[in-house]
């Protein structure tokens, strides 16, 4: 795989900022000023998103008010699902490239990602009350994510109990690969052990079936979840880097400055 | 990598050596051997005294009780699986050696299978029919039994490799393996039932097999990567 992603030409950019992803120091100097932007941008859209898929999106012609609790389920579903993957992509670019930034990253995905597969879970429960007429239904959509959540646990667990962090890194990235080729799987198998849950609200390649005084806050949130969750990420990966490289020059000398 | 020395044995001879050496010594414990499967049947009693005794209640959880002690079994044979061998060294021998992991590791899944997953799918009949499973379904557990064990040792050999160095390894190890084994769990199962309620069980039973053959190929390159950073974390 390295062999093959040496040889591609790609654009001379592309590979000079692949080059100095290899250096936590310019991910911390780079990422700095991004923080404050993405966060306000999250807060606003997310503000605006929930104050008006709250108050102001009609009403369900089925479910009532009830459906509301979907501009928070959905994003968040979507992002718990999105965060195993990034980490397993890490997995694979810290084992392939041995890439420290990328074990960074893995260490602040897993506690994010398995926050928002619980958040997915709480108000799918929730959600769940009102519609179904139970709080927990064995339904393959939430089984399925409940196991995401066992999944996060695991890697979570796994980092914590290996003392050196180098070869924990390791560890959990060959659990996230194999976990990633065995979430399609689990899916799969529960979606034919049992289907009660209704079908995906968002498709990319069909139009949606709400009209768009209903899909747009939630179309706002979905952005606002993903910059709440990048901006997570990356204030994250920024700690872990401080606390990784705590013995290195430039993290001492940022000390003293801070200090003075 | 270095070219293998003209004294290294041939990569047959390795798997053939690794396989014997298992075996033996597998056999020379035979209390550890026949452990799981004692568990299997104390599990698989526990649930006529806890659950129901009726025999209609019985013969509809059957499968999925054999699964699940199945299951069990498996896990609980998992920590020792490279355990002892990282004690004495053997462990990180096998990891030095020139030629590749690959085979040793599937030599040693193997001899492991022979000795926990075959004697469970050879007793699940008798099992089964004490619990008053259908008689038509008793050839789709086996079969399921026979495809879908050495998945889930397979898969329990990345978890047993990645937590070989630790001191508390086993509950640690059952919270990594047991969200990997459901897709297993309910294959397995839906084949006894679909047997158990007059229906064909090859849908379920070839996917199983698709899963062993694509596990068998692919899961020992985990298990081995697992292994050379179990032995650095020790």
């Amino acid at each position: 795989m390295k062999y093959i992603f040496d040889r591609l030409r790609w654009p001379d950019g592309l590979r000079r900022l692949w080059h100095r992803m290899g250096s936590p120091r310019w991910f911390y100097e780079t990422t700095g000023p991004w923080v404050p932007w993405l966060a306000a941008a999250a807060a606003l859209l997310i503000g605006v998103g929930t104050v008006w898929g709250l108050a102001y999106a009609p009403p369900d012609y089925l479910q009532g008010d009830s459906f509301r609790i979907i501009y928070i389920h959905v994003p968040a579903a979507y992002l718990a699902q999105a965060g195993y993957i990034l980490m397993a992509i890490c997995g694979v670019v810290l084992l392939v490239w041995r890439m420290k930034l990328a074990d960074m990253v893995m260490a602040t995905v897993a506690p994010i990602g398995a926050a928002f597969t619980f958040l997915a879970l709480a108000t799918g429960s929730i959600w769940g009350k009102p519609t179904w007429g139970t709080y927990w239904i064995w339904d393959a959509r939430i089984t399925s994510v409940l196991i995401l959540l066992f999944l996060y646990l695991g890697i979570m667990g796994l980092r914590r109990a290996i003392e050196r962090p180098e070869a924990a890194g390791r560890a959990c990235a060959i659990l996230a690969i194999v976990g990633v080729i065995n979430i399609p799987i689990i899916k799969y198998s529960v979606d034919w052990w049992m289907t009660l849950h209704q079908p995906a609200t968002f498709s990319v390649t069909s139009a949606p079936a709400m009209p768009p005084i209903m899909w747009l806050p939630l179309l706002l949130n979905v952005l606002g979840f993903n910059l709440l969750f990048a901006v997570s990420v990356i204030q994250g990966t920024r700690t872990e880097v401080l606390l990784r490289e705590r013995r290195t020059r430039w993290v001492t000398d940022l000390c003293r400055q801070e200090r003075a | 990598m270095t070219a293998p020395l003209a004294s290294e044995p041939s990569l047959w001879v390795l798997f053939r050596g690794q396989l014997r050496r298992d075996l033996k010594l597998a056999f020379g414990q035979p209390s550890e051997l026949a452990n799981p499967l004692a568990f299997f049947v104390v599990v698989i009693t526990l649930f006529p005294l806890g659950v129901s005794p009726e025999p209609g209640v019985l013969s509809g959880m059957a499968p999925g009780v054999l699964w699940i002690a199945a299951l069990l079994a498996t896990l609980l044979g998992l920590e020792a699986l490279f355990r002892r061998d990282r004690d004495d060294g053997t462990l990180e021998q096998m990891v030095l050696r020139a030629q590749p992991l690959y085979l040793p590791v599937v030599a040693r899944m193997l001899a492991h299978w022979m000795v926990t997953g075959l004697p469970l799918t050879l007793l699940a009949p008798l099992l089964g029919g004490m619990l008053n499973l259908a008689p038509e379904a008793r050839l789709p557990l086996m079969l399921g039994l026979a495809l879908g064990t050495p998945v889930l040792v397979l898969l329990g050999g990345v978890g047993a490799a990645l937590t070989v160095g630790l001191r508390t390894g086993g509950v640690l190890l059952a919270l990594l393996v047991l969200p990997l084994f459901v897709p297993v769990l309910i294959l397995g199962v839906s084949a006894a039932e679909l047997a158990s309620s007059g229906l064909d069980p090859a849908g379920p039973l070839l996917w199983l097999a698709a899963g062993a053959s694509f596990a068998i190929t692919a899961v020992p390159f985990a298990i081995a990567a697992a292994l050379r950073i179990g032995v650095e974390t020790g």
